[in-house]
């Protein structure tokens, strides 16, 4: 009834509405993405040079070629790594903005968004000054006279993550500080009151229900944490490139574009379906919350 | 016998502001006690302590004989109902009910037993299964009940758990959670802002005010017999009225009224009076009988009438301008704006502050 009562042109006014995004969406990403996807179909002939002879040669190289296996299972292993270290890193401090009666909580929120107005490059490069042979650390330990050589820090798997840590963590404590600060405190007084301690009704109540937050935060630094490739560009080694690194190469370095946008596209499709069995399980609503506040 | 609770001049401070001053009570074993206040007035913050949320500044605070002051709170054998009735929304109905008996390390096959004749006390069988969001205001409401009450505690303590309901699932679950209280013999300390709750549901009444507490008493006494012009104010429609004391009469007191005319007070007095003095007469709106009659002593003039239906609302204004209001039940029409009405007023029901 209320539908056939809409006159024609209050059935176009939302399709008006949405239009300006509708069309960036669709010209700024679909079609590119839709390029990309008919790209990785042609043949690459020399640095620079494809032709557009529709195959699937490029497909079967990446699924016959266990070296590209190798970059996606370091990728998901480094990544999955990362994001635990994350949530372990990023659980109490979560805990503390949440549970504090300090006046000003908007302060220490805001602290938390700080690093985002230094440049992610920058943040990045600072940590060679941290870790590198003549770092802090080692320069200190070295004045010290604890040790004699520089400790090998920067360039490994460990600066890798612990620079992608640097940059997730707050993605991550604001994830998990939304679904803490959303728990009734009620909740809590009343686990109390029925006898349980004060770490019993965490286990009880604020853990279970922080989880979707937990969730929304391991999934976003995952998915960010696979898809980046400057940070193991700054801080790795050689043998430290994840797909990122692997997909800038073949397009920058080899112009090999048809590989190249094979590789992106497998990226893209293996993301969304880790991102599609979370949002199946937790919904994809906590991150948009979290990362609205 | 020693009382189920027992404050002894509990004061509590946050920083320079008193939330709590000076208050001491005891509480019998089995009777249900009612804090009525205004909001602000300590009545949260004494049930909170009693639970161990907050502790007091100064006082001591026993529950069951035992001094519980540094008792923490999951020590204490207390059951805590919420306004928003804080059931735990990821555990089914039967696991929050049941929550508090697991952490009394009672068996399991009793944690059932025990879980069906709470759900059949509260008069929702068979729900175990559901989660809370499946379940309506006043049914979650129940179980945040039947949550407290299944862990037999020493004292249960209510925080305002009919002011989320409707209004008439409110009457009826004010009814129910007094049967229920009263077949469980439940100590139980309810806090309202609600007069018509505290009066309709409770043994005792303690009125408070800023921190302390102005009256307490049976619902009768406080209603009646109110000792402070806040009691009188907060319960009911109170009309107070200024005059002079004229002449002790026994029991009764005789005193003239701004505008001249004369009333007897026939219910007591909160202080001593003597003639000559300058009191403040209480009188009920319901107690205040507007007759079309002129034989009665004080004559008045309508100036403003509510009609309610089955009730009637008069502002009528007497000689020397004093305004009193008057609720009739209404057996004919409503006297109208301007009629010269009769006004009578019973000695019993007046009192003096």
């Amino acid at each position: 009834m209320a539908v056939s009562m809409l006159s024609a042109a209050e059935k176009r006014r939302p399709w008006i509405l949405l239009a300006p995004t509708l069309a960036a969406l669709v010209l700024l990403m679909l079609v590119p993405i839709g390029i990309m996807l008919v790209y990785s179909f042609y043949k690459f002939q020399t640095a620079g040079v494809e032709t557009p002879d529709l195959n699937l040669g490029n497909w079967h190289e990446f699924f016959s070629d266990s070296y590209y296996h190798g970059f996606l299972w370091k990728t998901a292993r480094i990544s999955a790594i990362t994001a635990l270290l994350c949530a372990v890193m990023g659980y109490p401090p979560a805990y503390f903005i949440a549970m504090t009666s300090f006046r000003h909580k908007w302060l220490l929120l805001l602290l938390l968004i700080v690093p985002f107005w230094i440049s992610f490059t920058i943040r990045t490069f600072s940590w060679v000054h941290i870790l590198g042979e003549k770092g802090v650390i080692n320069a200190s330990l070295m004045g010290l006279g604890l040790i004699s050589e520089p400790i090998p820090m920067l360039y490994t798997e460990g600066s890798v993550i612990m620079g992608m840590i640097h940059f997730l963590l707050p993605y991550m404590v604001l994830n998990i500080y939304v679904s803490l600060d959303g728990i009734d405190r009620n909740l809590i007084s009343a686990a109390r009151s029925l006898g349980c301690t004060n770490w019993q009704a965490f286990k009880e109540v604020t853990l279970p229900l922080s989880l979707p937050g937990l969730g929304a935060g391991l999934l976003l630094s995952f998915v960010l944490a696979a898809g980046s490739y400057v940070t193991p560009q700054i801080l790795g080694g050689r043998k430290d490139s994840l797909f990122g690194n692997l997909i800038f190469d073949t397009i920058m370095k080899e112009l090999n574009w048809p590989m190249g946008t094979t590789l992106s596209v497998v990226l893209l499709v293996l993301l969304g379906i880790v991102s599609i069995i979370y949002s199946r399980y937790m919904g994809l609503s906590t991150i948009t919350k979290g990362l609205s506040r | 016998m020693t009382n189920a609770v027992e404050l002894r001049n509990i004061t509590l401070a946050y920083g320079s502001f008193v939330a709590v001053e000076n208050v001491s009570l005891s509480i019998e074993k089995g009777t249900f006690l009612t804090l009525l206040g205004p909001s602000g007035c300590g009545k949260t913050t004494i049930l909170r302590s009693i639970a161990g949320l907050v502790n007091p500044t100064a006082g001591d605070i026993e529950i069951a004989g035992r001094r519980v002051n540094d008792v923490p709170i999951h020590k204490r054998n207390i059951g805590l109902v919420f306004q928003n009735y804080a059931l735990f929304p990821h555990k089914t109905i039967f696991d929050n009910i049941g929550f508090g008996l697991k952490y009394r390390n009672v068996p399991k096959p009793a944690i059932a037993a025990k879980v069906k004749r709470a759900l059949e006390i509260v008069r929702l069988p068979g729900v175990e299964k559901k989660l809370p969001s499946e379940l309506s205001g006043g049914q979650q409401q129940r179980i945040a009940l039947a949550r407290a009450i299944v862990i037999e505690p020493d004292v249960l303590l209510l925080d305002e758990p009919l002011s989320a309901l409707d209004a008439n699932l409110r009457d009826e679950m004010r009814v129910e959670l007094k049967q229920i209280q009263r077949q469980t013999g439940i100590t139980t300390i309810f806090v309202t802002h609600d007069q018509g709750e505290a009066l309709a549901m409770s043994d005792r009444v303690v009125v408070m005010n800023r921190g302390r507490i102005e009256q307490m008493g049976s619902p009768f006494d406080v209603y009646e017999h109110p000792q402070t012009e806040f009691v009188a104010g907060f319960l009911g429609n109170a009309n107070f009225l200024q005059a002079t004391v004229v002449a002790m009469q026994g029991e009764a007191v005789q005193v003239r009224l701004a505008g001249g005319a004369n009333l007897l007070v026939g219910g007591g007095h909160a202080r001593p009076v003597k003639p000559g003095d300058a009191v403040k007469v209480v009188v009920r709106a319901e107690k205040v009988v507007v007759t079309p009659e002129c034989t009665v002593p004080i004559m008045a003039r309508i100036v403003d009438v509510d009609y309610l239906g089955a009730l009637a609302r008069y502002e009528v204004e007497l000689a020397g301008g004093q305004r009193l209001r008057a609720l009739s039940s209404l057996h004919e029409k409503a006297r109208s704006l301007g009629e010269t009405v009769g006004v009578g007023i019973d000695p019993e029901h007046c009192r003096i502050l």
